[in-house]
């Protein structure tokens, strides 16, 4: 029986068959035993490669931005003073920028998502399900560079006329939202920002969101039509709830790429290292597009290490939102059954 | 590298480089101020020589880092370093152009050379201070003009710009509220002002937005059909920005005891008061001193035979002399590893 | 429900039941509707997008964006050689330094590092590669290479993409090697094939579909980004094919031509956009469609 077998193709060119079983099994000797220590030790080495490149950029960002860790410590995520002739910088501009331009990408973005989704999972007809679908997720792998341009070229005029002004003068003089909706309304600054970072951030969580809507036990939707709930009403007392970690965890990953990116914000943004009102339309700076603006010219001294020290910041930030992400991922997966 | 190394590298790079010493490829980054003649001369070089300039305009802030980092063969700034600077770095600098920076306007109705400035209304709408067209100080200075009354977007450069030392330093000499507060330089805290990234930005940023107003140099206002302004120079006229005003400010600097020269505010009839020479800036002693023979080949062409190029994007050639000041100073300053002057000839 | 239906008479009851039902009934055509109009809203911008991408930049697709290189401003003629071929030139690098280290790690996560430390941390650490802001990526590059080796150039440039690719690389390969099941593993195993063998021969050739997809993404994932580049390969208005000097590239051309004012740079840089766009999606449909059905 033993010569039948496919693998004894290694032991007969050993002349190691047995044909009699009086004593121990043979001993197969492999043609390469070092090919499995090598290959071990290669895919070993690559994941010891991924952790030492995360940890190369860890720590060459520290010690790029150590000189202002040095000078500003914690402050420096507070102050909002950034000032090249007298050599004083503050990164709170650039960090309220980014948060705020990511916040306004989710406002618009995670309703949308979920409008979407829902169409996708309960509503379209089956013939439009397929081609949708690929639709959106084809759409988030355009490049963000598309985006900028689009943004800049042909939606910031748009937007300026036909939503900033009209906001403008139906919130004159009200209080808290006049000041909200004051200053320039040229198309350039946070609003603008906000929205080109929500229309490129909709794909990925309609597609996340989509995902996990369409895992949903069949049997939970199925039980609460029986007991005549209307579709919407399924969608959100049975489907969302079932869902809710993979929908925020879906939500977390839009909103780490929304931070982390650079080009649909840095031409419409208006690059402005001031923060004097609460004004969405006013030019205003985030992290990303302050580095690819100011990093190619700072001098080796404290404005680099600050721009550094910007890019550390936004990569913790980065690191925290994936991290809240991750978590809630796992859960719903573990609730799943699959191992974690 | 020590110095015995290197000297063996330049050595086997001299020998080696003699057979391809015809199509050499440099590269330049800086200011974007000169980028539309340095564009012009790089393409005209490459095609009589076929070697091959690349210049990146990225800013003077960047080219003066760049440069100091040894990543880029020459640096391009308007902002001229100080000697000292210079002399700490182990640089030289040498001017190659002479233009103007221009403000440039956006306004419907308002046409090329219509809207007089002077540098104190000019400061004040950079400082925030004036935020409408139809202000006072404005209506003032052009009577008749049909101002609307919107408010002033300002644009300024994002990164850090030699266009934007020269025209804070006009700032500077003529609104004394700017000299407290803001002050000169390539990046400074501006207190208002979207911001554009290079003189491309800014200029695409006034096209783009109503009412608005920016500075760049004149090659980009005159390429690109824009609105630009009259202003009002140190004697006291309103001139507009050309070739012949700039030659005028230009025209009381002495190059010869160093080639630090600022030409904004200058004396003179018809002296455009926002000009300024930009510069390249090079290493004394070279380290690879193929490509600083093909830098310097490629200035010394564009001395000889950029005049008319430059012209036509009216910038001002450097008179004949300052040129041969600037080649005495290579022949005296720019050194391969072993001492000897790089050979452009 | 109302607290005084037992109270009340049958007739009132089914009154409330059926103003209940209407109101139910209402706020699921509004939510629904809703929805449609946010599907609507969606796909309207997204269309939008693609529709002035190809508007604009079709106008500038020619045979000489293929054959003449970047212009200078306001030139007649001029075309994106240099750019395409830089990019192209970067990106394949990038993916052939990227891919077999992360497919080296994904095995290593499939095959070896289901439990323990090891793999729990690099998966971690994966997906925060995965979504690291890709300017940051170029900036590790050029502190480490670009100033160190004091000149910009391509393969500075092919680094920083090749730490975008390994990623996505390690991310699709895990999953991919993950979706194979076990009986085919232990097949090979009970006919004494060693652990290398199985993974090389067996199990990624099973997930070869999977894992060739998801280098095709990678590709086109790399194939748009822009702030990587900036400060690594720089940009070059000629042609160049030697690694060591700086390369143009689309997205870094793109880039500096939109925000120019001038009328043939921006001409260019929407045929950019619009080669890009075309491009990364068509990339993205032949990696799903075709290898799905081989999955």
């Amino acid at each position: 029986m033993a010569a039948t077998l496919p693998a004894s193709a290694y032991l007969r060119e050993e002349g190691k068959i047995r044909s009699d079983m009086k004593d121990r099994p043979p001993v197969a000797r492999r043609v390469s035993p070092w090919a499995d220590v090598v290959f071990s030790a290669l895919a070993h080495g690559a994941a010891w490669l991924t952790l030492a490149l995360l940890a190369g950029i860890l720590v060459s960002l520290v010690i790029g931005a150590a000189p202002a860790i040095r000078a500003y410590g914690l402050s420096f995520l507070w102050t909002s003073e950034w000032d090249p002739v007298q050599n004083r910088y503050g990164g709170l501009v650039m960090i309220y920028g980014t948060l705020m331009t990511s916040l306004i990408a989710l406002v618009i973005a995670v309703p949308v998502s979920f409008g979407i989704a829902l169409f996708l999972t309960e509503l379209s007809p089956l013939w439009l399900k397929r081609p949708l679908g690929t639709a959106i997720e084809l759409l988030a792998a355009v490049p963000s560079i598309v985006y900028g341009m689009w943004g800049l070229l042909v939606f910031s005029p748009i937007l300026s006329r036909f939503v900033q002004q009209p906001l403008q003068s139906v919130f004159k003089g009200v209080p808290v939202l006049g000041s909200l909706f004051s200053g320039p309304p040229v198309g350039i600054g946070l609003l603008s920002a906000g929205i080109i970072l929500a229309i490129m951030v909709i794909p990925f969580i309609a597609s996340v969101m989509r995902d996990v809507f369409d895992v949903t036990p069949p049997m939970l939707k199925e039980s609460a039509y029986a007991l005549g709930s209307t579709t919407w009403e399924v969608v959100w007392k049975v489907v969302l709830p079932y869902t809710k970690t993979g929908v925020v965890g879906g939500i977390m990953l839009g909103l780490g790429r929304a931070l982390g990116e650079t080009m649909a914000v840095t031409f419409v943004i208006g690059n402005f290292n001031q923060l004097n009102s609460l004004s969405l339309f006013e030019a205003a700076n985030s992290i990303t597009s302050a580095l690819a603006n100011e990093f190619g010219e700072a001098a080796p001294g404290l404005h680099q290490a600050s721009l550094i020290y910007l890019g550390l910041v936004l990569f913790l930030i980065t690191f925290i939102v994936l991290s809240i992400s991750k978590l809630l991922l796992q859960r719903l997966k573990r609730r799943e059954g699959r191992v974690a | 590298m020590t110095s015995s190394l290197s000297r063996a590298c330049a050595g086997a790079v001299l020998a080696g480089a003699a057979g391809l010493a015809a199509a050499q490829d440099m590269t330049g980054a800086g200011a974007t101020f000169p980028a539309p003649i340095y564009a012009k001369w790089a393409d005209a070089y490459n095609k009589a020589t076929g070697a091959r300039l690349n210049y990146q305009s990225v800013g003077s802030g960047a080219g003066i880092q760049q440069i100091r980092a040894r990543t880029v063969d020459f640096g391009a700034t308007d902002m001229p370093l100080s000697d000292d600077a210079l002399a700490k770095d182990g640089l030289i600098q040498f001017p190659t152009v002479i233009g103007g920076v221009v403000p440039v306007v956006n306004i419907k109705g308002i046409a090329p050379g219509q809207i007089k400035l002077t540098g104190q209304v000019l400061g004040d709408i950079y400082l925030g201070k004036i935020t409408r067209w139809n202000d006072p100080a404005l209506t003032a200075l052009n009577p008749g003009v049909p101002l609307p009354d919107e408010a002033v977007s300002a644009v300024r450069r994002a990164d850090g710009s030699g266009t934007s030392f020269i025209f804070t330093n006009y700032l500077s000499k003529t609104n004394a509220e700017w000299k407290a507060k803001v002050g000169e330089g390539t990046a400074v805290n501006w207190p208002t002002g979207a911001g554009g990234k290079g003189n491309e930005g800014v200029a695409s940023y006034v096209q783009r937005l109503p009412n608005s107003i920016g500075y760049v140099e004149y090659a980009y206002a005159k390429q690109n059909k824009m609105t630009y302004t009259l202003l009002k120079n140190k004697d006291g006229n309103f001139v507009p920005p050309d070739a012949d005003n700039f030659k005028a400010a230009a025209a009381g600097a002495d190059w010869s005891k160093t080639f630090f020269q600022v030409l904004t505010d200058q004396p003179g009839k018809d002296a455009w008061p926002i000009s300024g020479a930009t510069f390249i800036l090079m290493y004394k002693a070279q380290e690879k001193p193929v490509t600083a023979a093909g830098a310097l080949k490629f200035f010394d062409w564009a001395y000889a035979n950029g005049d008319k190029m430059a012209d036509e994007l009216e910038y001002v050639p450097l008179p004949t002399a300052v040129k041969e000041l600037v080649r005495k100073s290579w022949a005296a300053s720019i050194k391969d590893a072993s001492g000897k002057s790089i050979a452009w000839k | 429900m109302s607290t005084t239906a037992a109270t009340a008479t049958p007739e009132a009851a089914q009154l409330a039941r059926r103003r209940l039902h209407a109101r139910r009934k209402r706020r699921n055509v509004v939510a629904l509707t809703l929805a449609l109009a946010a599907m609507a809203f969606g796909i309207f911008w997204l269309v939008w997008i693609l529709v002035e991408t190809v508007r604009l930049g079709i106008g500038g697709m020619s045979l000489s964006l293929f054959t003449e290189m970047t212009p200078a401003p306001q030139a007649e003629t001029g075309g994106l050689a240099n750019a395409i071929f830089g990019s192209l030139a970067m990106v394949t690098m990038a993916t052939l330094l990227g891919t077999p280290i992360g497919i080296l790690a994904g095995i290593y996560l499939a095959e070896y590092g289901q439990r323990g430390w090891l793999g729990h941390t690099t998966r971690f650490i994966n997906d925060i590669l995965l979504s690291a802001p890709s300017i940051v990526i170029g900036l590790f590059i050029y502190s480490v290479v670009v100033a160190r080796a004091k000149s910009f150039s391509g393969w500075a440039g092919v680094l920083a993409l090749a730490l975008i690719v390994i990623p996505v690389v390690i991310r699709t390969t895990e999953n991919m090697l993950a979706l194979i099941p076990n009986a085919l593993r232990e097949a090979a195993y009970a006919l004494g094939t060693p652990k290398w063998r199985v993974i090389s021969t067996v199990t990624l050739r099973a997930a070869r579909a999977g894992v060739i997809t998801g280098v095709l993404l990678a590709f086109a994932r790399i194939a748009g980004e822009t702030a990587p580049l900036l400060f690594t390969a720089l940009s070059n208005q000629f042609w160049t094919s030697d690694m060591s000097q700086p390369m143009a590239s689309l997205p870094v051309t793109i880039f500096k031509f939109a925000m120019s004012p001038y009328e043939n740079w921006q001409k260019l840089a929407w045929a950019g956009v619009f080669l890009i766009t075309l491009g990364v999606l068509i990339l993205n449909i032949v990696a799903r469609t075709f290898f799905r059905n081989r999955t």
